[in-house]
């Protein structure tokens, strides 16, 4: 067979052995570790396309580790799945590609971003085991495997959001995020057992099959569903959000916006793949609403009244966060009904998922602004900036398309998802879609706060010898420019080719079971 | 009745973990409660897997027998304390570091970011 | 730090290579008895532990420079990660040297064994190569502790820059 059934395990083995390698790159200078970085980062991304290409193709593609060959999922005859496998649906590919694309502007950006510091080898090599964590966690199909990725990727965060060890802040931020995240992680390893105990299987499609509504399945759904909202940055947990956002190196935030994507991912697999139509009430899908509607406003009046630049972007995507929630949620409610899915239901998955997207490279694009703002200016504070368009023209022009795209200003391309989301949570509750209205209003206002006063007024004296970002961070900035004027032009394209296989595969429980477990059962 | 005794145990450290982590305001207290967590949900997945009067699940060791107990829970175990290792590796050097900067431990006083 | 007394000392000397021993044969037993890569390596980097509590971290330092067990960490990981390409022509990860004969691959006969130590292929090359890693990162773990205790002291942390604010 060809090599491209090996895809889906080297989306993850390419960027481990550029962790892995790091050190060895770092041997041979700065300018080897650095064609290391963008090599790596290049690849994966490249793996990711076709991995999804593969899947858009041919179905969901699933692969066994270490078995004799990669689709032998359930060996000599046993009805249930040993080894580790990855199952790769659309939602799945989609979220890899959005993640990869999210790395590799970080990366960019970060090689002259980070040129002031010492150890970089290992750097590259927590960034590249953060990249690893995030995509395994998309592409797992193991409960267990996907707390050893979480926790991945939480390792690696934590270093990099302290890499700046010599700021109290940083470490501070840091410790906090470390906390959260732990408690997190050994709620889903609590869940995890309560599976393993119940059906002697952590595969998310054996138990998904074996799944009965009981006690035990409840304290689990209950356990998973807090956690990662916590990871998300969901309301009620969100206070490790603006201080980990705002104190990690620039490039690093742009991923980290893509890894909190993992984490809503995992939430919502959880929901729909595993618990699916046995998920019963609509306990679930109303908390996720109103966990939505809550991150959505209390994200973004607390964003209104912040003086510094990274803080303030980080309390947006606490907002930001809110829309995808209360999509899926509205998703999640309509699950059971036919009739109402095809109403507004479907419409709400396709805004959510079309809406993880725009967020990811419009919130990854504003980041690595007030990056370029922060290495140019050498502050962050709005009360201190201003006058910054006439020194930096091209970063301001960007600024300027990622907040038209998050504030849904028409053309662009937060307007359609947004607008995808209106429509559909006013069938189901008016109000939902007057919160979302009077978010965006309110959103809008602050970023026009943002750019009128680091961006417009005169030239500061302060700010006179104040020149454009060097060329490879232009070049990470402009990659996501690109990929949101891309959705910006083609928004149907995106939603029949990339958002709607996606939403569909969510919602097919039975076919990302038998992908598994043999379509005969 | 015995054989629930040990998720009684499971129940008591992991409310012992939450509280420590909750209430408690020395940083290295917190981290006690945080390792409780996790000694918690690794006792809780080795009980899962055990069964009366199992032996060790390793081939060649463990002679004539009828039962073992499950190997399963056994690896995930082990996968979660390395985890473990490297968490609390990286939590007491941050609070060696947050020590360092800010000459204290106790959290009222390490508050530099709010709002 | 001052070094402890001279009995302390002995007996850190004598123990330290005891425990590296039963840390190899943890690792290079991992696939017959409980144990494995990480826990024998965390035994043979209580090694470390040893050494630095008795001397002190300069004498462990005049040893082996923090280099050596980045060296030691790195190659582990490379090993382990070539491995799992290596099996990439059935599946990554997949166990090419198992049943095949040679140093790793001794075919193991059906029941029950008292285990042969030349079998189960990659699962025991990965085993040294986790072991090997978790030496080196947990020996560097212990002395950059150690580092971060001494900066109370004075304030030499070394040649780093950057990372002041």
């Amino acid at each position: 067979m060809n090599w491209q059934i090996h895809l889906p395990a080297l989306v993850l083995a390419v960027p481990l052995l550029g962790a892995f390698a790091s050190p060895v790159a770092g041997l041979g200078g700065r300018a080897t570790r650095n064609a290391w970085m963008i090599f790596i980062s290049v690849l994966t991304t490249a793996v990711c396309i076709m991995l999804w290409q593969k899947v858009i193709a041919g179905g969901t593609a699933v692969y066994v580790m270490g078995a004799e060959a990669w689709n032998i999922t359930l060996p000599s005859g046993l009805s249930w799945p040993v080894r580790i496998i990855l199952e790769v649906d659309a939602f799945s590919a989609f979220m890899a590609v959005v993640g990869s694309i999210a790395a590799l502007a970080g990366a960019f950006f970060s090689l002259r971003f980070m040129d002031r510091f010492t150890g970089l080898e290992k750097f590259s090599a927590l960034y590249f085991l953060l990249v690893t964590g995030m995509l395994g966690m998309q592409l797992t199909g193991d409960l267990f495997n996907f707390f050893v990725f979480l926790e991945i990727a939480s390792v690696a965060s934590f270093g990099l959001i302290a890499f700046w060890r010599d700021r109290p802040e940083a470490v501070e931020a840091s410790f906090k995020y470390m906390v959260i995240s732990t408690i997190s992680a050994m709620f889903i390893l609590i869940a995890v057992g309560f599976f393993y105990g119940r059906y002697n299987a952590v595969n998310i499609a054996a138990v998904a099959r074996m799944l009965q509504m009981g006690y035990a399945e409840k304290i689990a759904l209950v356990f998973l569903v807090v956690s990662l909202a916590m990871k998300c940055g969901a309301v009620p947990m969100h206070m490790w959000t603006p201080d980990a956002y705002a104190e990690a190196p620039a490039g690093v935030t742009c991923l980290l916006v893509a890894v909190s994507q993992a984490s809503l991912y995992g939430l919502f697999r959880v929901c729909f793949s595993l618990y699916g139509a046995s998920l019963g009430s609509t306990v679930v899908p109303w908390t996720i609403i109103v966990m939505g509607v809550l991150s959505m406003f209390i994200g973004v009046t607390m964003a209104v009244i912040q003086k510094e630049i990274k803080r303030l972007m980080a309390y947006h995507s606490v907002s930001q966060i809110g829309y995808i929630l209360m999509a899926l949620g509205v998703g999640l409610l309509a699950l059971r009904d036919p009739q109402a899915m095809a109403d507004y239901g479907f419409t709400a998955m396709k805004g959510g998922i079309f809406h993880i997207i725009n967020y990811t490279m419009y919130k990854g694009l504003l980041f690595l602004t007030a990056g370029a703002v922060f290495y140019s200016a050498g502050s962050r504070n709005l009360n201190e900036l201003g006058g910054l368009a006439r020194v930096m023209p091209q970063t301001t022009f960007m600024f300027v398309i990622a907040a038209a795209a998050i504030a849904g200003l028409p053309p662009f391309n937060g307007f359609v998802s947004k607008l995808l989301i209106y429509q559909s949570t006013f069938a189901v509750y008016p109000l939902l879609a007057v919160a979302a209205l009077v978010t965006s209003v309110l959103t809008l206002a602050s970023f026009v706060k943002v750019f009128q006063t680091a961006f417009l007024g005169p030239a500061k004296k302060t700010y006179e010898n104040v020149t454009e970002v060097p060329a490879s961070m232009l070049l990470g900035m402009s990659l996501l420019t690109i990929v949101i004027i891309a959705l910006t032009l083609f928004p149907g394209w995106t939603l029949s080719h990339l958002v709607e296989p996606a939403a569909k595969a969510l919602v097919d429980q039975a076919g990302y079971i038998s992908a598994v477990m043999g379509g005969g059962l | 009745m015995t054989g629930n005794l040990p998720f009684l145990a499971v129940g008591i450290i992991f409310f012992m973990g939450m509280y420590a982590i909750l209430f408690e305001r020395n940083l290295i207290k917190i981290a006690i409660g945080i390792t409780l967590l996790e000694a918690s949900a690794n006792l809780f997945l080795i009980v899962l897997g055990y069964r009366t009067g199992g032996s060790i699940p390793v081939f060649t060791l463990a002679g004539e027998v009828r039962s073992m107990v499950l190997p399963t829970p056994q690896a995930l175990t082990l996968t979660a304390i390395v985890i473990g290792l490297a968490t609390s590796a990286l939590l007491l050097s941050l609070i060696m570091l947050l020590y360092r900067h800010y000459g204290t431990l106790d959290v009222r006083e390490i508050r530099r970011l709010r709002g | 730090m001052n070094p402890l007394s001279v009995v302390v000392r002995t007996i850190c000397d004598v123990f330290a290579w005891f425990m590296g021993i039963y840390g190899i044969y943890i690792i290079i037993h991992g696939h017959l008895t409980p144990g494995g890569g990480f826990q024998g390596g965390a035994v043979v980097a209580t090694m470390a532990a040893f050494l630095l509590v008795s001397h002190g971290g300069k004498k462990l330092l005049s040893f082996a420079k923090p280099g050596f067990y980045s060296g030691i960490e790195t190659a582990g990981l490379l090993i382990f990660i070539t491995t799992g390409f290596l099996g990439l022509s059935a599946t990554f990860f997949y166990n090419f040297l198992a049943g095949r004969g040679g140093l790793f691959g001794a075919v193991v006969p059906i029941g029950p064994n008292s285990g042969i130590l030349n079998s189960a292929g990659t699962i025991s090359v990965m085993n040294m190569a986790v072991g090997l890693e978790v030496i080196g990162g947990l020996s560097l773990i212990l002395i950059y502790m150690f580092k971060g205790i001494r900066l109370f002291d004075d304030q030499t942390g070394g040649s780093e820059t950057g990372h002041d604010r």
